[in-house]
């Protein structure tokens, strides 16, 4: 902690009424009841959901290599054959940043999920 | 060609490590989790880089070098799909699937669909894949010691089989996974060292790579041809042929006009200091045509060839049973999630140097390109461009990477091999999976020694193409979709394997004709995946619209896509 900075403030409660709900929420997701099933509906749609949008995004970038290549197989760039620079060069990078965009998003929807299960209605 | 003994001892030495960093393994194996997924204790670094180790094969380390200093710029697309394989895995399958509990495919089939049928016909599909898989490796090993030193080619096979055996045999994947970690590091080192010196030559003399001429040799260099082959010409000056040409016995004569030109085996040729090489009927010639994209990989319709090249290796690692398996060893699914993600960058790193390879085999040793034998580049390269001790010394080096390759992909394909055969087909004990692994063991090298003759990047990818006609469409459905039937998938299995598999068997051994039909069906059974993945999809799909879908699938899927914090998680093992 830096000089300048005071400890925030606390409120203190007796008793933490989160505890209860969270249980109940937690089995109801469990159970399976209608709406612990609702809420497992919602998480998977999400994912799914950010599954496809990033896949979206490599396969438009594929598309664009094979098409770029059969357009203007002779470009230059950089001293570097345009078709070469993307293929051997750029494409790794494009795979990493996509995946670990993907990895951040899914944890925050996984991080989202739980607080509502926990939260209280 | 007689090895150096520097070679036989590099060899050896990747050899005998590879035994004792298994057996250490052996000792913390005990029970059948132990065996099956290391009881699912690996960290992501470590996971991540047996991933890297065992997929990394003799078609990554030898196939893609030598497929790019054959066929150029289409070529790239196999190790960009290589890697992109495990963005899918990442996005589509990874949390879910470890999440599920299961520790096999099979054993995942089962547990989402409810069915012990749908289980065996899943665990038949996994032999299957990994059988395809597996006889490339042995295939790429008899190849290695037949061009390092001179052995016969039904040693690799037999040679790489026992030391995979005893390993697998001794401590399962606990011990593999060691195994495995450090042969990635293994590769990346032997492939990337003499890529570098490669470069290092380049920059300080700086050959023509796309230029109008085809790849011309230094000094004067002689080719013995070992098999009937079909040459193209560009220019023939200065290149005598001893031996058989278009059928007639010649001896010190020329080409003597430009095009395609047959050579028997056991002719040899002589080129001049500058002359030009031939190469193989069928791939470019000229720098030109090698550097620009579109040229495809030999035979018609080189855009389709691409296609389904990007189908097939970016959906087929989702299905590589070998591949799977290792996911099941992480601790959880954000584990098995940042464990892709570890892969990725890895294989981003590993790949830049097969690449540089292929390329500087092209202007440095471009008599490989004559002999077909295209997969030796990365072997022979370093050492026939550089020269002296140090060329002897890389040359040991590239020899050490290749075992390695082919010794850690075989040890990962026999674990799902014997991991599907023990628990379903026998009881599952330790003792069982031991007998399955030597039994999956033995039925490759057969199968090894028929396949024709094809580079070992295009069976490897026929592999993938299968993994993803069946495996894939399996898992991505399965775990997305509440509609899909164990009679879905137990048809889409069948359809997608047959449709696919038919057409591998018909490729590796001999393939169509390419004149019939305007070549499609020739194109077709050499690059399956772009018609046998939508078929395989939509087959799933169409029959379990028309069957009824497991009643607990609520149940299964808040297992599958619920974190584990919340408590649902159970782990599967079999039952002995």
């Amino acid at each position: 902690m830096s000089e300048g900075e005071r400890p925030q403030r606390q409120r203190v409660v007796l008793a933490h009424r989160r505890g209860a709900r969270m249980v109940r929420t937690r089995i109801e997701v469990q159970e399976q009841t209608q709406v612990g099933d609702a809420l497992v509906r919602g998480l998977v749609r999400a994912q799914l959901g950010l599954a496809l949008r990033l896949g979206a995004v490599v396969v438009f970038a594929v598309a664009g290599i094979v098409v770029l290549n059969r357009a203007a197989p002779d470009l230059m760039v950089f001293g570097m054959r345009l078709n070469w620079l993307l293929l051997a060069v750029l494409a790794y990078p494009l795979l990493y940043g996509v995946g670990r965009l993907y990895v951040r998003l899914a944890e925050q929807g996984e991080k989202d999920f739980v607080r509502v299960v926990d939260s209280e209605p | 060609m007689s090895g150096s003994p520097l070679t036989a001892a590099a060899l050896l030495a990747a050899a005998v490590a590879t035994i004792v960093i298994g057996s250490w393994g052996v000792r913390l194996s005990r029970t059948t989790s132990d065996f099956l997924v290391a009881s699912r204790s690996v960290g992501p670094r470590w996971n991540a880089a047996a991933i890297s180790g065992e997929y990394l094969s003799a078609a990554s380390f030898l196939g893609v070098a030598g497929l790019i200093a054959k066929y150029g710029a289409d070529a790239l697309w196999y190790p960009v799909g290589f890697t992109a394989g495990y963005l899918g895995l990442l996005l589509f399958v990874a949390a879910p699937l470890r999440r599920s509990g299961a520790y096999t495919v099979p054993d995942f089939a089962e547990f989402r669909l409810g069915s012990a049928r749908l289980r065996k016909v899943a665990m038949l599909v996994v032999v299957i894949i990994c059988v395809f898989y597996l006889a490339p490796q042995y295939q790429g090993a008899g190849l290695a010691l037949k061009t390092l030193l001179g052995m016969p080619v039904w040693t690799g096979p037999l040679l790489v089989g026992a030391i995979v055996i005893t390993n697998v045999v001794g401590g399962g994947m606990r011990s593999i996974t060691f195994v495995q970690a450090f042969q990635y590091w293994l590769k990346l080192t032997a492939i990337a060292i003499p890529a570098l010196a490669l470069l290092g030559l380049f920059v300080t003399d700086r050959g023509d790579l796309g230029g109008p001429l085809p790849p011309s040799v230094d000094r004067e260099t002689t080719v013995q041809i070992e098999t009937d082959i079909v040459v193209q010409v560009v220019d023939p000056s200065g290149i005598r042929v001893t031996g058989e040409l278009d059928g007639n016995a010649v001896r010190d004569a020329t080409f003597g006009t430009p095009g395609e030109h047959t050579l028997g085996a056991g002719t040899s040729l002589t080129l001049a200091a500058g002359a030009a090489t031939p190469v193989v009927a069928g791939t470019p010639g000229t720098g030109r045509e090698w550097i620009s994209s579109g040229g495809g990989l030999g035979g018609d319709h080189p855009l389709y060839q691409v296609i389904s090249i990007i189908v097939a290796t970016f959906l087929g690692t989702m299905g590589l049973p070998h591949v799977l398996v290792r996911f099941y060893t992480n601790r959880d699914g954000r584990a098995a999630r940042r464990t892709a993600l570890a892969v990725i960058a890895l294989l981003s790193l590993f790949y830049l140097f097969p690449v540089l390879l292929g390329v500087f085999s092209r202007l440095y040793v471009p008599q490989l390109l004559i002999t077909g034998t295209a997969d030796a580049a990365v072997l022979l390269a370093p050492g026939s461009a550089i020269g002296g001790v140090f060329g002897q010394l890389l040359a040991a080096l590239v020899a050490a990477g290749a075992i390695a390759a082919f010794l850690a992909t075989s040890s990962g394909l026999l674990v799902s091999i014997a991991g599907a055969l023990a628990t379903d087909v026998m009881r599952g004990r330790v003792r069982d999976f031991r007998v399955a692994a030597v039994i999956g063991g033995l039925i490759p090298i057969p199968l090894s020694l028929l396949v024709a003759d094809i580079e070992l990047s295009r069976t490897v990818g026929l592999a993938f193409a299968v993994a993803a006609s069946t495996l894939c469409p399996l898992l991505v459905l399965g775990i997305w979709w509440r509609g899909l039937t164990a009679a879905g998938a137990a048809a889409g299995l069948a359809v997608g394997g047959l449709v696919c598999g038919g057409a591998v068997l018909v490729a590796i051994t001999g393939g169509v004709d390419e004149t019939v039909l305007g070549g499609w069906p020739a194109v077709m059974v050499g690059y399956p995946a772009a018609v046998s993945v939508p078929v395989a999809f939509a087959t799933m799909i169409m029959v379990s619209r028309f069957t009824r879908a497991a009643p607990d699938v609520a149940q299964v899927f808040a297992r599958m896509h619920v974190p584990e914090r919340l408590g649902m998680g159970v782990e599967r093992l079999p039952e002995s």
